[in-house]
């Protein structure tokens, strides 16, 4: 199973990370690839912490992997990098929202969001910071931040010869197509 | 008609498509996770089938068994626990058999992702005896379900068709099939199949017997096992997903014995697959279903010894169990708080449970639902949460207790949402007026079935089509069963809410409270949305606000601050501020971060 890639994103509910792994499978699929992708449903999504998982490859049989196993872990949101970091295979790389959500243990003051997530991060494994919710929001919405992501997931995938404006027209309502166009570049070109 | 077009479905949607495929004509189910979308998907095939949300997974099972006796291909669908309920129905229907094929989906939930338990249905089939079908990927749940369909009509027998999270929420590239219409014999009057008596039950058992047996031979030859031998030196019997993550953790010239008809198990095909392989592996996810079976047909085989019998496989976990293969990882030097699922900002039943935690003398049955959530920090507000429509009844047990035990000075409540009520509530508040219950029913109708994600339910008058539905108002049938207090109040509005509250307990006459706000999701409502502002002047870092257990509103630097990016400006924070530190907003100033 050596050619077959296995890519994590975690973040928290509501985050649109169910949306964008489904525009990054729509271009994997019309890519050629063989695809599985799993989704969890249900309590988890209440604000919860939420990751999809997205395999593709030549033949892929299992939707889903355990630790050690991922080639990139994308993480919406800061903290939830560190919390799925041991699926990350050792020589895997991570794309990371540097934004922070606070979690309902740490809104009621009985524990504190650690500190030094981003360099704890970058310690351990090659990491590109992305302020995709900086950037969505300069584009008009902090909504399309997991757009910007999926530009970023991209290029360090260097996927770019897939053809990502029709996979985002087949994923997208029309009226915030533009917008999520501007932010899939957005993410590609950051830092880059 | 077959199209080369693939399509990337999850499970849930595949089956779907598989039912539309076989001809399906009518099809209930109740919703729960991992489940829920097998129906939603349905509805595009409105055109073909009838297709409904059931009050719950018992009358699903009745309506799709009736359509059945009446000679069109039905389904019935719900998660694991859901089958608990559904149960009574489903083994006489075994002994009665079936008019056209009847197929039920349980979808399983191993490591719990959003159930109570992890009961492995499986031992249904067995303990129900009726044929066992276990799809492990998208494709498969298509084309298993057609032959479902051919195996109950064959054998005149219900399918269990059975799911579980990963099949379900995982998505496979499927291909198309056209639709096959079948034909349908007019129905006629067979009270020795179809009438359950005791002397057509004593006919029907032997006959049962037999089927079973004929079942065995067919599950031999069936299409659903496949043999696929390499080395002989290792052979793994695997089904359902777990095949997926034995085909990547075993190395690639291993010997497979792939099962998709799992009950009753094709034990020739096992022993024939066992004689060419030296050492043999049972690969399967929660309970040792397979294993114990083939051990008991003297069939040497490595199971529950290395693999975990409980919580969700993965590929990892596999070649860890098999191989001793620990993972490579790189830790992090950083802790990580944890991000439990909490009630959404704005959620109407903030303010209930917000109120019903301030009182150290009450107890609460709680049930499932969102308003589960009502147990977490800081609120707290919760006993007990057993199952669906418990909320009630298991409050009835706490207050007898309490009465039969001599301790007074409780107060008991007992909570369910208006799914739940429609569901298997309405019997706990009768048992709760005929036995003279000291316990005040609370529905907490939120107008919508919430946790899985929106469905409707009698109470909100729409049906699974999106059509207009009759209506069944709540507080009428609470009336109805002799609650001659039913008090209807707006959990967001504090004051009022609390005096509900005090109402409901100095009532003379049976009291119940119906909590009623829609949920802020429901997106047919224009819902009243804002912002509330902290004004820093005013707030004296009393942490009151934080009591209230929203994700909106934290601490920052001694001070209440609000994240505007979460608050829809419900208000319940700035209700319970001793300063009035916290306002909502002006229309007009609101507008900006929305």
């Amino acid at each position: 199973m050596k050619d077959t890639k296995s890519i994590l994103l975690a973040g928290v509910g509501g985050q649109g990370i169910i949306l964008m792994s489904k525009a990054f499978t729509a271009g994997l699929v019309a890519a050629g690839y063989d695809v599985k992708m799993s989704e969890v449903h249900g309590m988890a999504q209440r604000g919860g912490s939420v990751s999809t998982q997205v395999r593709y490859g030549e033949k892929v049989f299992s939707p889903i992997i355990g630790r050690g196993e991922a080639d990139v872990l994308v993480a919406f949101e800061k903290m939830e990098a560190v919390r799925y970091a041991e699926f990350l295979k050792p020589s895997g790389s991570a794309v990371v929202n540097d934004a922070e959500i606070v979690p309902l243990p740490v809104a009621s003051g009985a524990v504190a969001y650690p500190g030094g997530v981003l360099d704890a991060m970058q310690k351990a494994f090659r990491v590109r910071v992305v302020p995709a919710s900086g950037l969505a929001e300069k584009l008009g919405s902090i909504r399309c931040m997991n757009i910007v992501l999926l530009g970023a997931l991209v290029n360090a995938l260097g996927l770019d010869k897939i053809d990502w404006k029709a996979a985002l027209t087949e994923t997208l309502p029309p009226k915030i197509l533009k917008l999520n166009l501007d932010a899939f570049e957005a993410g590609f070109h950051y830092g880059g | 008609m077959e199209s080369e077009k693939k399509h990337l479905l999850t499970g849930n949607e595949a089956v779907a498509r598989g039912a539309y495929e076989a001809g399906v004509r009518v099809c209930s189910a109740y919703p729960g996770t991992p489940s829920t979308e097998i129906f939603e998907n349905l509805v595009q095939y409105k055109d073909a089938l009838y297709a409904e949300w059931a009050p719950n997974e018992k009358v699903a099972v009745e309506v799709a068994y009736g359509a059945s006796i009446g000679n069109v291909r039905s389904l019935a669908a719900m998660k694991h626990v859901g089958m608990n309920v559904a149960a009574d129905p489903i083994f006489t229907s075994a002994y009665n058999g079936v008019g056209a094929g009847f197929v039920i989906v349980s979808a399983d939930d191993p490591s719990m992702h959003s159930s109570q338990n992890e009961q492995d249905n499986r031992q249904y089939a067995r303990s129900a005896k009726i044929p066992l079908v276990e799809p492990s990927d998208s494709q498969e749940c298509k084309e298993f379900m057609k032959e479902a369909y051919e195996i109950s009509e064959r054998f005149e027998i219900p399918v269990l068709f059975r799911m579980t999270t990963r099949v379900c929420h995982s998505k496979g590239l499927v291909t198309f099939n056209a639709r096959t219409e079948r034909p349908v014999e007019p129905y006629a009057r067979n009270i020795s199949k179809f009438v359950c008596t005791p002397a057509n039950a004593r006919r029907n058992r032997p006959v049962l017997e037999e089927k079973l047996k004929a079942l065995e031979v067919y599950a031999n030859e069936s299409p659903l096992n496949v043999m696929d031998v390499k080395s002989p030196d290792v052979g793994v019997i695997t089904a359902s997903i777990a095949y997926q993550y034995a085909k990547e953790a075993f190395p690639k010239d291993t010997s497979f014995l792939k099962l998709g008809f799992t009950w009753p198990l094709p034990m020739d095909l096992i022993r024939d697959f066992a004689s060419r392989v030296k050492k043999l592996y049972v690969v399967e996810e929660l309970d040792p279903f397979m294993e114990e079976q083939i051990k008991a047909a003297g069939i040497d085989c490595i199971g529950k010894d290395v693999i975990p019998r409980m919580f969700e496989l993965n590929p990892e976990i596999v070649r860890r169990a098999v191989f001793g293969i620990e993972p490579e990882t790189t830790a992090v030097d950083c802790d990580v708080v944890p991000r439990p699922p909490a009630l959404c900002p704005g959620c109407p039943h903030r303010g209930f449970f917000y109120i019903m935690s301030k009182r150290k003398d009450f107890v609460i049955g709680g049930d499932i639902g969102c308003y589960t959530l009502g147990c977490a920090a800081p609120l707290s507000a919760m006993d007990t949460c057993v199952c669906m429509g418990g909320g009630l009844s298991v409050a009835m047990g706490l207050a007898k207790a309490f009465e039969a035990s001599g301790q007074t000075g409780k107060k008991v409540f007992g909570v369910v949402g208006d799914s739940t009520f429609f569901h298997s509530g309405m019997t706990g508040a009768v048992e709760i007026i005929y036995n003279s219950g000291n316990v005040i029913p609370c529905v907490l109708d939120n107008s919508i079935t919430g946790m899985t994600g929106h469905q409707d339910n009698p109470g909100t008058g729409y049906a699974l089509s999106g059509e207009i539905a009759a209506r069944v108002p709540i507080e009428d049938v609470l009336a109805s069963y002799g609650y001659k207090n039913v008090i209807i109040v707006d959990p967001q509005d504090l004051k009022a809410m609390q005096k509900a509250v005090d109402d409901a307990l100095s009532s003379e006459v049976p009291a119940a409270i119906i909590a009623r706000r829609p949920c802020l999701l429901i997106k047919r409502i224009k819902h009243d949305i804002g912002k509330c502002v902290v004004d820093r002047e005013k707030c004296r870092g009393c942490k009151m606000c934080l009591k209230v257990a929203c994700p909106a509103v934290h601490v920052k630097d001694g001070k209440a601050e609000i994240d505007r990016t979460l608050c829809v400006g419900c208000t319940v924070c700035a209700q319970v501020c001793p300063f009035g530190a916290i306002s909502r907003e002006e229309p007009a100033a609101a507008r900006k971060g929305e």
